[in-house]
């Protein structure tokens, strides 16, 4: 435990039982916080994993202006109203992140781009929206991670390194816990890894394939077609860096499980290939459903990245990348994604909510970034952030707010806080904005396609 | 050589501390090399190098990795700023840009 995260001395000590740790897609909601609230922190987090205990230790409360215009601080009215101002004066406004905050705020940030006919896009686009794409067209055989858990006897994991990144889907959802037709956990199971070189998490894994970078769409093609009955190149360790005996292995084993599951990765959304990879894998579970019972599901990252694209869904009848301009939303990934309309140049004012594209977007999206005002939200400092012309600073979803999250098998659940916050949420700032957006538009012309 | 950005552990503690902070800092500008490739290159754990590709390019610190973890010719680094200085913006119409499996030229930088 980090220094600054040991227990002071303090009789004002609240324990929260089945609280949710919202760090990543795995929100599980089994935390036990021992919150001491003089100090504002919180300094035992019962059953979670190291990242789990690196987000709810680092949480505290900083010493931080709420609101900072051009670098000065202001009311919180004034951000508002500066931030209203800036997305009505837009022509191409655009959102983007909203994966760490609660559905309640998403909601909020669709009503207002829908207000403004601007673009909303959300860190899917950058995560799993190849296979969100990949889902449209070739479907879905889906479970929740509580069927897997009771069920799955074949565990595949495809791109992905769990253990460094969501350490507990191995051990409460996946490998180890026992389950209702699994007694024994792992000795029930049978775990396959596949990558393009060994991580921590190989050794967790019966069986390790080690792809070729970028030869995962052939793999997997040469998969269904085996699975299938049907010829494929006989140079395929040559092509893709596995042999065709260990394929023939894994097609029986497959074929022959009582269950089986694909866990996909962004080892395959963010290579050569990205939906397409994704399509492949969602085909073959589907193809497998001839044998046996089969799923696919995406491994998702941040705490609310599904809620995103389930509140983005029901909102506007699409998950991400989603554009207002025509009074009506359009959806185009590479059109209406945010990396692209950045690249490109043609946003001219950015809100981004909880997330840090200047940080992680292409070096030319970044660049446009830099050149419109940007409002954004955020629990800490980022380099978003400090380029930002408005920015709030917000209170932590899941420790210090309410709210309802997704977990990544579209599960929803809601969120115990754990202290007070004196700053206020993404919500509230949302509805803030919102207000005075719809206020300085109402007695004009509706804002019609441009 | 082919370099792949994604998570690690480090990189998911020290984000919880804030990405402006040295330790998020120096954990996205540590890339791992095979240790092969660190002989044939001249390179001892803690070397600096540069990374170019056809976008940009970014100095890093290097370590080694064992040869069975890690093939020849492939680079990994947790992803941050530095990974997106190299990072191309066409997306092939899917919203994602090529986040792995970038192509770039390594040289090592003289101190």
């Amino acid at each position: 435990m980090p220094e600054a995260a040991k227990p002071k001395e303090s009789k004002n000590i609240r324990i929260v039982k089945d609280a949710t740790c919202t760090f990543c897609g795995c929100v599980c909601d089994d935390m036990e916080l021992t919150v001491d609230l003089d100090a504002h922190r919180i300094t035992k987090a019962k059953r979670a994993c190291v990242l789990g205990r690196a987000w709810f230790y680092e949480h505290t409360l900083e010493d931080r202006p709420v609101v900072l215009i051009d670098g000065k601080e202001a009311t919180l009215d004034e951000g508002l109203d500066e931030a209203a101002r800036i997305l009505v004066d837009a022509k191409f406004p655009i959102t983007y992140g909203l994966s760490d905050c609660p559905c309640e705020a998403q909601r909020v940030a669709v009503d207002i781009m829908d207000t403004i006919n601007g673009n909303i896009d959300t860190t899917t686009s950058v995560c799993h929206g190849p296979s969100g794409m990949a889902f449209q067209g070739v479907g879905e055989s889906t479970a929740t991670l509580g069927e897997i858990k009771n069920r799955a006897d074949l565990v595949i994991y495809w791109g992905g390194n769990p253990a460094e990144s969501h350490p507990r889907h191995f051990t409460r959802y996946a490998v180890t816990p026992k389950g209702m037709f699994i007694p024994n956990g792992k000795k029930d199971r049978t775990v396959v890894l596949v990558d393009v070189r060994k991580t921590p998490s190989t050794p967790v894994a019966d069986i390790f394939m080690r792809v070729k970078p970028g030869k995962d769409f052939e793999l997997l093609w040469a998969l269904r077609a085996l699975v299938k009955g049907k010829k494929i190149s006989e140079n395929i360790e040559e092509q893709t860096g596995v042999s065709r005996e260990v394929l023939d292995d894994l097609v029986e084993r497959m074929k022959n499980c009582q269950y089986g599951v694909l866990f996909m990765g962004m080892g395959l959304t963010m290579t050569r290939g990205r939906h397409f990879n994704s399509g492949a894998i969602y085909s073959l579970a589907s193809d497998l459903n001839e044998f046996t019972h089969f799923v696919a599901k995406p491994v998702r990252g941040h705490g609310n990245v599904t809620g995103a694209d389930n509140v983005v869904s029901w909102q506007t009848g699409y998950p991400f990348g989603v554009n207002f301009n025509r009074g009506y939303p359009r959806f185009n990934p590479g059109e209406f994604t945010t990396s692209d309309v950045l690249a490109r140049g043609e946003a001219d004012a950015a809100m981004i909510v909880a997330s840090d594209p200047a940080s992680n977007f292409p070096k030319k999206a970044i660049e446009h970034l830099e050149k419109i005002p940007v409002i954004s939200m955020d629990v800490k400092e980022t380099h978003t952030t400090r380029l930002s012309r408005v920015r709030f600073a917000v209170a932590t979803y899941g420790i210090n707010t309410g709210g309802t999250v997704y977990r990544m098998d579209d599960v929803p659940i809601s969120l115990r806080p754990a202290f007070d916050s004196p700053f206020p949420t993404d919500q509230e700032v949302l509805e803030g904005i919102r207000q005075r957006v719809k206020k300085m538009l109402s007695g004009s012309k509706a804002r019609v396609a441009a | 050589m082919i370099l792949v950005p994604g998570r690690s552990q480090k990189q998911g503690t020290s984000l919880n501390k804030g990405k402006l902070k040295d330790e998020y800092l120096e954990v996205t500008t540590t890339a791992e090399l095979n240790e092969q490739d660190m002989r044939r290159l001249k390179l001892s754990n803690g070397d600096k190098i540069r990374l170019k590709s056809d976008i940009g390019q970014t100095v890093v610190t290097c370590i080694s990795k064992k040869e069975e973890d890690l093939p020849s010719g492939m680079i990994f680094i947790p992803y941050g700023p530095s990974s997106s200085q190299l990072m191309g913006s066409d997306t092939a119409a899917s919203g994602m840009p090529m986040s792995k499996h970038m192509q770039v030229e390594v040289t090592k930088v003289k101190s």
